[in-house]
């Protein structure tokens, strides 16, 4: 038979891999996360997100690499540098549009991907400490896209930038110094650009690749959960593998691929047809330099931020600060760090769970998507009221969650997995 | 006779692990080691203070108001913020006190200003009256509409006392950076530290004269 034949050149790359594995455990390592990490075998479609998330990183990173070869990060030239990019760099556009549309898709995967954790309770035992450097990358994510946002240097990234940076004014002593620490300036200028443009590209990116890191190991130690939630390390085969599981090489680097194609069609379609998505992805008043005299008609921020800035303005000043509002949008990212503890369910997929808490988590993602919507909008009614209404949804949902995930009832869980 | 090197060099010998000593080591390692770190922390946190560059830029700027006549305006620029200067007329000042009616805040009591200018006049001196031009709504620069009565362009009407007026969404504030009720705007004009450095001179950005 051919296939057994023994062939020159495949005996020599053999040699240089066992040269290498001597030197460096490469078979060990591919084993371990890939040929021989076995996954449960039922997975659906809300399992794409991990890894398409994975591949908006590497774009991201890309994308960014290049923008950082013509882009100036300066007060006098980055905006000038970045339509630099737009028409005069070769296919400057296309690497200034995916980079844009990057971070609006990285915000709706994440999203997506928090919100099946959710479902399927992933963030439950042994789960915990997998969340938890999720949510770090979450907010690793947000700080790096804020930052990001500053550096086109347009009249929304100008004050856009002035009102997140002015929030930590409303702290109580340290504010003033601690907005003056930050700008390194009396006002958002060339310092604090120059510096958002360090963490923007250097520092932030480190600290997100170490977490992503640390997020796939604790994954592959802990093993991936699945849309029953049972554990399917619990149920082995005479080899020593789970029956319900699948190895994440060929099964799921084939299924995520194709997961990937869907989604690089839908993404290419926005980067080619409306990299603007109407003002949500780039606001039309960024289309204008950065004027510290001229403010924008509405100060919005991008759309990945509105329901938290939904909250920061349905709490009203009171005793004569607005630093609650500051506290709630901040307790709001906090308070998901606790979800694997405040859920106290017997069950942890939603197939298992009662109705009580069926209903909780739909109406939870419509109270974000509001929220969401509210926070793109002047501050008028009846946003203001529905901000309130969803602000006091949100808190309600996880502070009351060891509560009715209790007393909800729940259907037995399968001791195999099922489709 | 008790020798303590013979009696460590036998301790090495037979390999015993002196764990007390090993613990004490470690901790304060560590101590030292937190301490260090602490140390080493200070100068680059320190870095994102304003450089001296920046402090040099925010320095306190001198104004002449030698030739700044009565009714006319200065506009200079402190920290990247837009101040205005007024030499205000007699009758601008008699206007004051016959309008905290109409105002959202007329003693100042929620503004932000220094304790010298929080008064009917906002000011050092009743004459020149020194504000940031930043609009207390979102940050506009307001424009300054001093003449009293109805204005070409339509926005004010024959019951304009003269003051500020604020082209983004409309806000009105008097003579003194008060605000009208019922405008966007919360707050009145904010009033920047000030001194005289002398009859002609005005400093902006420090609260007592000094020489600069």
């Amino acid at each position: 038979m051919p296939a057994e034949r023994p062939n020159a050149a495949g005996g020599r790359l053999k040699a240089l891999g066992a040269w290498i594995d001597e030197r460096f455990p490469m078979s060990a390592l591919w084993k371990e996360h890939m040929s021989e990490y076995y996954a449960p075998k039922n997975f659906n479609f809300w399992y794409f997100f991990g890894s398409i998330a994975l591949f908006v990183l590497a774009l991201q990173i890309v994308t960014g690499i290049f923008l950082t070869m013509s882009y100036k990060p300066m007060d006098t030239e980055a905006f000038n540098s970045v339509e630099y990019i737009m028409r005069d760099v070769q296919w400057g556009w296309l690497i200034r549009y995916l980079h844009s549309t990057g971070a609006s898709a990285f915000f709706i995967v994440v999203y997506l991907h928090m919100f099946r954790a959710l479902l399927y309770g992933s963030h439950r035992k042994p789960r915990e400490l997998l969340w938890i450097f999720g949510m770090l990358i979450y907010l690793a994510l947000m700080a790096e896209a804020f930052m990001g946002y500053l550096l086109p240097w347009g009249n929304m990234s100008y004050w856009g930038a002035q009102v997140i940076v002015s929030l930590f004014g409303s702290f109580p002593w340290i504010g003033d110094a601690l907005v003056q620490w930050i700008r390194g300036d009396y006002f958002i200028s060339d310092i604090t650009l120059n510096r958002f443009f360090a963490l923007h590209v250097v520092a932030v990116p480190l600290v997100l690749i170490f977490l992503v890191v640390a997020h796939i190991l604790a994954l592959h130690e802990v093993g991936s959960n699945n849309p029953d939630g049972i554990e399917i390390k619990k149920v082995k085969g005479p080899d020593g593998h789970p029956l319900d599981g699948v190895t994440m090489h060929p099964y799921y680097t084939v299924k995520d691929i194709y997961g990937l194609a869907i989604f690089m069609l839908l993404f290419a379609a926005v980067v080619f047809f409306a990299p603007e998505m109407g003002g949500l992805f780039l606001e039309a008043a960024n289309f204008d330099p950065a004027n510290a005299l001229l403010t924008p008609e509405h100060i919005a921020p991008v759309w990945y931020f509105t329901p938290y800035y939904a909250m920061l303005r349905a709490v009203p000043a009171f005793a004569g600060t607005q630093v609650w509002g500051v506290l709630v949008m901040f307790g709001a990212i906090v308070l998901l760090f606790f979800v694997p503890w405040l859920d106290r369910a017997p069950v942890k997929s939603i197939r298992y769970r009662g109705p009580i808490f069926k209903v909780a988590l739909m109406l939870f993602a419509a109270a974000f998507v509001t929220l969401g919507y509210c926070g793109m909008k002047p501050p008028e009614q009846p946003f203001k009221a529905i901000s309130v209404v969803g602000t006091i949804y949100y808190f309600a949902f996880f502070l009351l969650m060891p509560w009715y995930s209790r007393i909800d009832s729940h259907k037995p869980e399968p001791t195999r997995v099922t489709w | 006779m008790r020798n303590p090197f013979n009696e460590r060099k036998q301790a090495l010998m037979t390999e015993e692990i002196d764990r007390g000593r090993r613990q004490l080591l470690t901790v304060a390692t560590s101590l030292t080691g937190v301490v260090g770190v602490a140390f080493a922390a200070a100068p680059f946190l320190s870095s994102w203070q304003p450089s001296a560059r920046a402090k040099a830029l925010g320095a306190p700027v001198e104004i002449d108001i030698s030739k700044l006549e009565p009714g006319a305006m200065l506009k200079i620029v402190w920290r990247g913020k837009p101040v205005y200067v007024i030499r205000r007329t007699p009758g601008m000042l008699e206007s004051l006190g016959k309008i905290s009616g109409l105002l959202s805040d007329p003693e100042s009591e929620r503004s932000r200003q220094p304790d010298y200018a929080k008064n009917e006049q906002r000011a050092r001196k009743p004459e020149y009256f020194v504000v940031l031009g930043v609009c207390t709504h979102l940050g506009c620069a307001p424009q300054n509409r001093f003449t009293p009565g109805a204005s070409d362009d339509g926005v004010l009407k024959a019951d304009w006392p003269g003051g500020f007026f604020c082209p983004c969404h409309g806000s009105k504030f008097d003579v003194s950076g008060r605000v009208f009720k019922g405008v966007p705007a919360p707050n009145n004009l904010e009033i920047p530290p000030y001194a005289f450095a002398d009859d002609q001179h005005i400093l902006i950005g420090l609260d007592e004269a000094r020489p600069i």
